[in-house]
């Protein structure tokens, strides 16, 4: 019997309705001027009920006799990178064409970039702005729409500060996009500027830039074919990256490497494994030392490469002396022979890769368990060359960039933090007085028992993470650390079911004074709560009516160019954000070196301004006609090395991955894999980043023998100032100019300007020239003394099903992070004194489907997808199923232990989960409690499948250094319904 | 002559459902009916392995050997197509199908089906090629413009392979060799009466 999750055919009549468009009763604009050019009986098509033969052209064949324009672009659902080649006629979309020369996709897609056409014909889209006004939706006019939601959000600012209102960006939008709101975020004068990230791979970044000094992916997906063997350990890339495991299976079939998947969840990549290893979930930690275990007790480690480039191993070795075997196998439930094959493996079988995803970020250790995870690949000595590395795949088209932009609340773009060094580099750049951007941020009073905060002290403290905005609304004011509470939610491209705890969620919403949604969909920001009044609806287009650039997960960054014009009367990120400065009064200053042309600002001229600031990343070399040169000539690149062999790229790696060291002119070509000593730093090498000083209690933190080929220094070196060039005698390699740009930046402090000040880029430059890495040639770190736990240790979920093994490994004690409370410690504590683990015996995760993205409107709104899975679901053992007399396919309510939560959904009775874990994907939404919520959408912009979202029943938890929330362990109860 | 075939290496599918969209967007085949799924064995289990199906264009095809009017017509490169000016939508090529391909718009017994719709190999339909008549009644006709399925085409992991059956067995008889295992072109006995040997 064939069985699958969605049980064979799609159900006909339930949605079929929906998914004509018949509920909408608009026809839309896209499909009319096809029909029309076409002459296929023209409007006969409208809203057609009746599927004779194939229901006539809704969006119309390509006519083969008419001239066929090429447009390229990217996929704008995962963080890939799949080129997508469209064909235009007459200002039509028409067909998709496989994109064969792009070295990422090969001309193939998954079900979301095979259907990405649709985002641009869709009837469902909000089509012109809108207003909630006494529980109905009104229309009105973009220029009436901008008016009122300015002159509110100044009546906010002055009532209540610039912090109240809380800037929600989007990895959806383009790194112009990013740098531009994350700017806006600035000249309106608050830090809390933040996107999916935070929900996504924030401890990621916090864990890997404090391990070894940037928070990004050190290899690519082409390079995992040069792997012998791959460890996958909490991430199922076969339904969240299909097109990655095109090179993962590579790798394992013309390698033969192994490739173990580590997860609760037998998942889809795990079918594919060579071995699977199943876990108790939140266990990641424990199984890393015990892989290191196994791996130091017989000598498998990379002594050579540990001494020469890593610092405090043997603080980890001490951490990892307690985790037995016997102790990791009662932690964790895996038996010591099968992990001390899998550490085998991995530290023998050379190039290893490790690859992670959700699984290990989105949890109150997240940013422990990546170093725990780095730590292992520091051991093993697989990093900085071809075939090892943290693989870590992001998930969102631009999270990578949009992270890069700064959309975070403790960075200005680029990572330069919020110090006041970092804001002068960016007032400098933006030609724009440092005093004036300082006035723009509020004064804060002493509260609770904290000191007060001047506005210069205020402008340098990390703003509120988006998974704590709705607290900061509710919240006694006392406890939210600024001058008031959140007032104001300005959104642009952010889900609203993506954030846990959803109950407490709605008490949020519902007393904001103003909502903004800028989004392609409603969003269930949209309809979440009881909201009556003060919420606008702004129609954003899609990527693909737009221009600019977007960064894949492996640094590549990629130029997609305007496919069509936007639809309906949606409108670009770039004009919103401009509209919005020129209203609130500051669009002359944020604007004054990016041409913009009627109101709409030059996409390639952002760009140009982001070469001009990101020196501290290398977004330096990437201008927008190199960008646009390596779309032109993709077929040049190599498919594993990524690098041109020909043409006008000749080179160059795809896309420029960064760090692009210098100006565009001196051609660097972009750094494919990091920190890999074997290239000379000018032909992509480089050396682990120095970051945190020279030496650290008496030791030193710079390598030791270890340097990148063709390096005129032969040791470690810590980074580049003109101070340092001084010394070197390198300063007589500058230019005049390069001198003089120095010398202007530094004022009395010269010799303190550095590769990531120096505007000129000639301390750069002359860099390359000595074959050095700008940032300096330092140790890995396994120990981050300036985080909780410096080195990782393992901690129980808050809500643990296993409340004996709490007292021995509790998780933090309260803490205030971010100016909220982090209250941890008490709620675990309370959870094991009340029992929750009887009453809520089943573990909940959480995950993707392959049809979905993210919080899923765009995607569930989408035809093609939606009709491949119309249901929300849960994954239920068949033992579970067994004992509560839950059959396949039937209504079951999952009830969480928080706010009296519970959802609606089907069961799928499945081996997929172990005994004792439940499943549900996190696309969903649309219905909360049980409850349908399709009425209070717009009309016609209802997405055709709706349900529970699984943040209805997720729980509290929080990550001590990014903020991240806990989705993928807490605890529920199934129960048939 | 080539002799069109399909090939699915289950030992590379993931059920991604690429080729399901895919089709989708070429052809704008309408909600509800599904020239191409993917089926998964196994699923959740050790051995799990999806298979992506459509109509195999089978040698002497069943469907063919039933139509009590004779709709359909096997091309020179071995595409089975059909003809829905005659079909009357009886079913009988559904029940001889041993891969489930025919789809019928309505449900309900006796000639209320509407007319038979399935997989053209991206071929069309007996109409001029790549007229707006054939678009309408079959989808768009990519082999008359040169180019293969667009499910194959951008298959994620390039598990689908369509073309020549010489080339995409010789294709998938190099991963077998260089990988070491394979389960076999799935359909392939039943469709064409012949297996891969390795």
């Amino acid at each position: 019997m064939l069985i699958k999750r969605k049980s064979g055919e799609a159900t006909r009549t339930r949605l079929q309705a929906m998914a004509n468009g018949l509920s909408s009763g608009v026809l839309d604009r896209r499909s009319f001027l096809t029909q029309s050019g076409l002459a296929l009986g023209g409007v006969a098509a409208i809203g057609s009920i009746q599927l004779g033969a194939v229901r006539k052209a809704e969006a119309g064949p390509v006519n083969r006799a008419a001239p066929v324009v090429i447009k390229k672009n990217v996929c704008t659902h995962c963080s890939v990178g799949c080129t997508v080649t469209a064909e235009v006629q007459n200002g039509v979309w028409v067909g998709q064409e496989p994109s064969w020369d792009s070295p990422i996709n090969r001309g193939t897609h998954c079900a979301k970039g095979a259907s990405v056409r649709e985002l641009v014909h869709g009837d469902r889209r909000i089509k012109y702005p809108m207003k909630l006004v006494n529980g109905e939706w009104q229309r009105l006019s973009w220029e009436t729409a901008i008016n009122e939601i300015s002159t509110k959000m100044v009546e906010i600012r002055e009532k209540s500060g610039a912090d109240s209102v809380f800037m929600l960006g989007s990895a959806k939008m383009s790194n112009e996009g990013a740098y531009l709101f994350r700017k806006f975020g600035a000249f309106w004068g608050t830090n809390s500027v933040d996107h999916q990230a935070r929900i996504c791979h924030s401890t990621t970044v916090a864990g890997v830039a404090n391990t070894w000094g940037y928070g990004a992916q050190t290899n690519s997906y082409n390079d995992i074919r040069n792997s012998k063997t791959i460890i996958i350990m909490g991430g199922n890339p076969a339904e969240a990256h299909p097109v990655s495991l095109q090179h993962v299976l590579s790798g394992k079939e013309i390698n033969r490497a192994s490739l173990f998947v580590i997860d609760p969840r037998f998942t889809r990549t795990a079918a594919h494994a060579t071995e699977y290893v199943r876990i108790r979930p939140g266990t990641d930690i424990p199984i890393i030392w015990g892989m290191l275990h196994h791996i130091f007790a017989n000598g498998w480690e990379d002594k050579e490469f540990i001494a020469k480039r890593v610092y405090g191993m043997d603080e980890v070795r001490k951490e990892v002396a307690k985790w037995t075997p016997e102790e990791v196998e009662r932690v964790t439930g895996v038996p010591g022979e099968q992990l001390k094959r899998v550490a085998q493996t991995f530290a023998t079988q050379k190039p290893s890769t490790l690859i992670w995803c959700m699984g290990a970020t989105q949890k109150t250790v997240g940013t422990a368990n990546v170093r725990a995870f780095c730590t292992l690949l520091l051991a093993t000595g697989n990093v900085g060359s071809q075939g090892t590395g943290a693989n870590i795949f992001r998930g969102h088209c631009n999270v990578q960039g949009a992270t890069d932009m700064g959309l975070d609340v403790a960075n200005l773009p680029l990572y330069y933090g919020l110090v006041e060094g970092a804001w002068k580099h960016w007032s400098r750049v933006w030609e724009v007085e440092y005093d004036y951007l300082q006035s723009r941020f509020d004064e804060v009073p002493a509260k609770a028992g904290r000191p007060a905060r001047t506005r210069k002290q205020n402008m340098e403290t990390s703003g509120i993470p988006s998974t704590r905005w709705f607290d900061a609304v509710t919240m006694p004011s006392d406890d939210v650390d600024q001058r008031d509470n959140v007032k104001a939610m300005f959104i642009m491209g952010h889900g609203g079911n993506t954030v846990t705890r959803m109950s407490e969620m709605s008490k949020g919403i519902e007393r904001l004074e103003l909502l903004v949604v800028c989004d392609p969909h409603p969003t269930t920001f949209a309809i979440h709560g009881e909201r009556k009044n003060g919420t606008y609806l702004l129609p954003i287009c899609t990527q693909f009516e737009t221009s600019g650039s977007r960064t894949a997960s492996n640094r590549s960054i990629q130029w997609g160019e305007k496919v069509v014009e936007p639809i309906f009367e949606s409108k670009d990120d770039f004009e919103v954000i401009y509209r919005f400065a020129k209203k609130l009064g500051f669009a002359d200053k944020m604007f004054k070196n990016i041409k913009v042309e009627n109101d709409h600002p030059v996409p390639e001229d952002i760009l140009r301004e982001i070469n001009r600031g990101g020196w501290s990343t290398g977004y330096t070399g990437q201008s927008p006609e190199r960008l646009k040169a390596h779309m032109a000539n993709q077929k040049d690149f190599d498919l594993v090395t990524l690098r041109a062999k020909d043409g006008p790229a000749k080179g160059d790696y795809y896309g420029l991955p960064w760090p692009c060291w210098g100006t565009p002119d001196i051609k660097h070509p972009g750094t494919h894999i990091l920190y890999n000593t074997n290239l000379n730093v000018r032909d992509g090498g480089g050396a682990f980043r120095p970051r945190f000083g020279v030496e650290y209690q008496g030791k030193t933190l710079l390598a030791e023998g270890s340097y990148s080929l063709g390096s005129e220094l032969t040791d470690g070196y810590p980074e580049f100032t003109f101070g340092i060039f001084k010394r070197l005698g390198w300063d007589s390699d500058l230019t005049e100019s390069e001198l003089a740009t120095i010398t202007k930046i530094g004022g009395n402090a010269v010799d303190a300007v550095s590769w990531a000040t120096d505007l000129s880029g000639g301390i750069q430059r002359v860099c390359l020239k000595h074959g050095v890495s700008p940032f300096g040639n330092g140790k890995a770190r396994a120990i981050a003394w300036n985080l909780p736990d410096p080195v990782p240790v393992h901690r129980e979920p808050i809500y643990s099903p296993k409340p004996d093994l709490v007292a021995k490994y509790p998780t933090r004690p309260d803490a205030r992070e971010l100016r909220m409370p982090n209250r941890g410690g008490s709620v675990q504590k309370a959870a094991v004194e009340s029992g929750v683990a009887k009453k809520f015996p089943i573990v909940l995760t959480s995950g993707r489907l392959v049809e979905y993205e993210g919080g899923g409107e765009e995607t569930r709104s989408n035809k093609w997808l939606a009709e491949l899975q119309q249901d929300m679901f849960v994954e239920i053992n068949t033992n579970d199923a067994a004992e509560r007399g839950i059959r396949e396919g039937q209504w079951v309510w999952v009830k969480g232990p928080e706010s009296d939560s519970k959802a609606k959904v089907k069961a799928l009775v499945t081996d997929r989960v172990g005994r004792g874990v439940a499943f549900m994907p996190f696309h969903f939404g649309g219905w909360f409690q049980g409850v349908d919520q399709r009425a209070k959408y717009p009309k016609g912009t209802d997405p055709i499948v709706l349900g529970e979202p699984v943040n209805g029943v997720t729980t509290y938890g929080y990550d001590p250094v990014t903020g991240m929330q806990e989705t993928k362990v807490t605890l529920c109860q199934i129960e048939a319904a | 002559m080539a002799r069109m075939k399909f090939l699915c290496d289950a030992d590379r599918c993931i059920e991604c459902n690429a080729c399901v969209t895919a089709c989708k967007s070429e052809h704008d085949v309408p909600w509800g009916i599904n020239r191409r799924r993917v089926v998964t064995i196994n699923d959740g289990k050790p051995g799990e392995r999806s298979v992506s199906m459509a109509c195999m264009h089978c040698t002497d095809a069943p469907c063919q050997a039933v139509c009590p009017v004779d709709c359909f017509l096997t091309t020179a490169d071995g595409v089975v197509l059909h003809n829905k000016d005659l079909c009357i939508g009886c079913g009988y090529c559904f029940y001889a199908c041993p891969f489930g391909a025919p789809q019928y718009p309505k449900t309900g017994n006796f000639g209320s089906r509407g007319k038979m719709d399935k997989c053209t190999y991206c071929a069309g339909g007996p109409e001029a090629d790549n007229s707006p008549e054939e678009y309408a009644k079959y989808g768009a006709n990519r082999l008359a413009q040169g180019k293969l399925p667009i499910c194959a085409e951008m298959c994620s992991t390039k598990a689908l392979l369509a073309g020549d059956s010489e080339m995409i067995a010789t294709i998938y008889k190099e991963r077998v060799l260089k990988r070491g295992y394979g389960s076999g072109a799935w359909g392939w006995k039943v469709a064409y009466r012949e297996t891969i040997a390795v």
